[in-house]
């Protein structure tokens, strides 16, 4: 904007981000100073003001090794390999199904474009409950009830339509004649595509699996209506069952010593990868 | 330009042949959305015409519309309905005032953009589940600080009654979606051209005016866009609702009275009534604002 900045200005931009960090940051931090509570001060005594509740006092580890006590057989670990590895296939596939079927709507001239187009679109609206019954039901029939796969197969539809608009967005803004300049220059085809196409459509694909994997590590719905076990429960659904020592107590430290590491992943993803977060997040929103 | 001294036959080739690529290039994209979507409501509707309860295996058969007579003579559902929109408009619009707030906080932002950029992403990111446990914890008087919070009463059970759970659930829901609407809704202020701005303020006018008469207009399609995603993304609300009340209190929404109908208690034949319900009214919500509003179908190709 201008170049002539006064003091009113910097100080309502300060203070704005004061207030943006704080917004985004207090529940996290909540979450994380619970997780280092004991039993004995996670819940609330008489007299404990404000901030007796917001620090912990005693700080302890012990909510986090709990989770992992008992391996694979623990409350903790099994869900969360179910939950990194069909995230992880779910972008690994949508990826490349999206890929594909970027390129040709941004490459080529079709009869049925619009139509992909505008079916991916209400599709991005469709209501996931409506299918979790028939799914249920007929994962139950193939076998497919309770596996990694029968939550692979919605997480990647439904995430397909967010991966093609941002990958039809960023393929549009590729300048695919260097493709055949390349080949002028004596490049093979193979080497022109490796070489220039690669490295170009690189970014795109990435922003899109960033979004794709962070949808599926997200889901509840699918999660604990497709699954019943913990041989493919994720973490969202598990912590939902997660069980105190009794029935009526909720275990507040584990859950919150979950809930920071399933979080982790995806501050990490934030801090590195922002700037194409946001590219992603709004490709082909404002063309409208 | 080749084209023209190239017979006529070969370039029809030539385009189908590409027709013919390109369709098989998309075909598997196509496959799997079908494959999860369009079946699943097809067979949605089959069964919501049956009665299928696999609690009892024996009992079944076609029962035509009996299944949405039931659905829609309920005053469960029409109270699920009414708490879904309730929820639906009353977080929507301040998503919406708060995202404008935070959009133009990013646009004006002096120093510390890819700060506050990198912030709001967090709640955009964070899984809901987990923010809602977060929320329900704060709240909860054996855990939280809310109430030790001035004019907050000691004892408040915040999940004990339908109004207080309400304004939670509604608060969990506009903290973990309002950066949504503030990027959608920056993008579109980027597209606003400078001199606009300057020309309005050399004919004399304050900034008030400035917003009302150029911003908003100039970015209706973006802001219809995002409304419409977050519309019926709110209106498909489960997550924070299932972790903080399960519906208890009068706080369930259609698509945990589906999950109920569905998965808790197996009633498919019922359930699938319900998710029918559920699709016609958002495809209702869509059509509202496509020929409302005008909503274009984003990321078409400009004309």
């Amino acid at each position: 904007m201008s170049d002539q900045t006064t003091t009113r200005d910097r100080i309502f931009g300060l203070f704005g981000l004061v207030i943006v960090v704080f917004y985004a940051l207090f529940p996290v931090m909540w979450i994380v100073s619970l997780s280092l509570k004991t039993p004995a001060t996670v819940t609330v005594k008489e007299g404990e003001g404000f901030f007796d509740i917001l620090i912990p006092t005693d700080a302890t580890t012990k909510n986090y090794t709990a989770l992992f006590e008992g391996g694979l057989d623990g409350p903790f670990l099994r869900p969360l390999i179910n939950s990194l590895g069909i995230a992880l296939i779910a972008t690994v596939i949508a990826i490349v199904l999206a890929s594909f079927c970027a390129y040709a709507i941004a490459r080529l001239d079709f009869p049925g474009k619009t139509a992909v187009l505008a079916g991916a679109l209400a599709i991005a609206m469709f209501p996931p409950i409506s299918t979790v019954g028939p799914l249920f039901d007929m994962w139950r029939t193939l076998g497919l009830y309770d596996t990694w796969l029968g939550l692979i197969i919605p997480y990647l539809s439904f995430s397909l339509p967010l991966a093609i608009y941002t990958l039809v967005a960023f393929f549009r803004e590729i300048p695919w004649d260097l493709e055949q300049a390349a080949q002028v220059d004596g490049a093979t085809p193979m080497q022109a595509f490796r070489k220039v196409i690669v490295p170009l459509a690189t970014p795109g694909m990435f922003t899109a699996a960033i979004l794709v994997f962070i949808f599926a590590w997200n889901d509840f719905l699918f999660a604990i209506s497709l699954t019943s076990s913990d041989a493919s429960r994720t973490v969202p659904a598990a912590l939902a069952f997660f069980t105190g020592d009794s029935q009526f107590t909720q275990p507040f430290g584990n859950i919150a010593a979950a809930a920071v590491i399933v979080t982790v992943p995806i501050i990490l993803f934030v801090l590195i990868f922002q700037r194409r977060i946001v590219a992603g997040l709004t490709a082909g929103a404002v063309k409208g | 330009m080749e084209a023209a001294s190239v017979p006529k036959k070969k370039t029809s080739d030539r385009t189908k042949s590409e027709h013919k690529l390109a369709w098989m290039l998309c075909a598997p994209a196509v496959i799997a959305m079908l494959l999860v979507t369009a079946y699943p409501i097809l067979y949605a509707f089959v069964l919501s015409l049956q009665r299928v309860d696999l609690r009892f295996p024996d009992e079944g058969g076609f029962v035509g519309l009996g299944n949405y007579v039931d659905v829609l003579t309920s005053s469960l559902w029409w109270q699920d309905v009414a708490n879904t929109l309730g929820l639906t408009v009353v977080s929507v619009s301040i998503e919406f005032v708060l995202g404008m707030g935070i959009a133009l906080l990013m646009h004006r932002a002096i120093f510390g953009r890819g700060t506050i950029r990198t912030s709001v992403l967090i709640p955009y990111g964070i899984v809901t589940v987990v923010a809602a446990f977060s929320w329900q914890f704060a709240f909860q008087p054996d855990t939280g600080f809310v109430n030790q919070l001035p004019f907050v009463a000691d004892d408040m059970d915040w999940f004990g009654e339908r109004f207080s759970a309400f304004a939670v659930i509604t608060m969990a829901e506009v903290w973990k979606t309002t950066p949504f609407i503030a990027l959608l809704l920056l993008a579109g202020l980027t597209t606003i051209d400078d001199g606009l701005y300057e020309a309005a303020r050399v004919d004399g006018a304050n900034a008030i005016q400035r917003f009302y008469r150029i911003t908003l207009p100039l970015m209706k399609p973006a802001i219809l866009v995002a409304l419409l995603f977050r519309t019926l993304d709110a209106f498909r609300v489960f997550d924070s609702i299932f972790i903080m009340t399960r519906g208890s209190v009068d706080t369930e929404s259609v698509s945990i009275l589906g999950y109920n109908q569905l998965i808790s208690r197996l009633n498919l034949g019922l359930g699938s009534a319900v998710s029918v319900l559920i699709f016609i009214a958002v495809l209702g919500i869509a059509f509202l604002f496509v020929k409302g509003f005008g909503t274009a179908v984003p990321g078409r190709e400009e004309d």
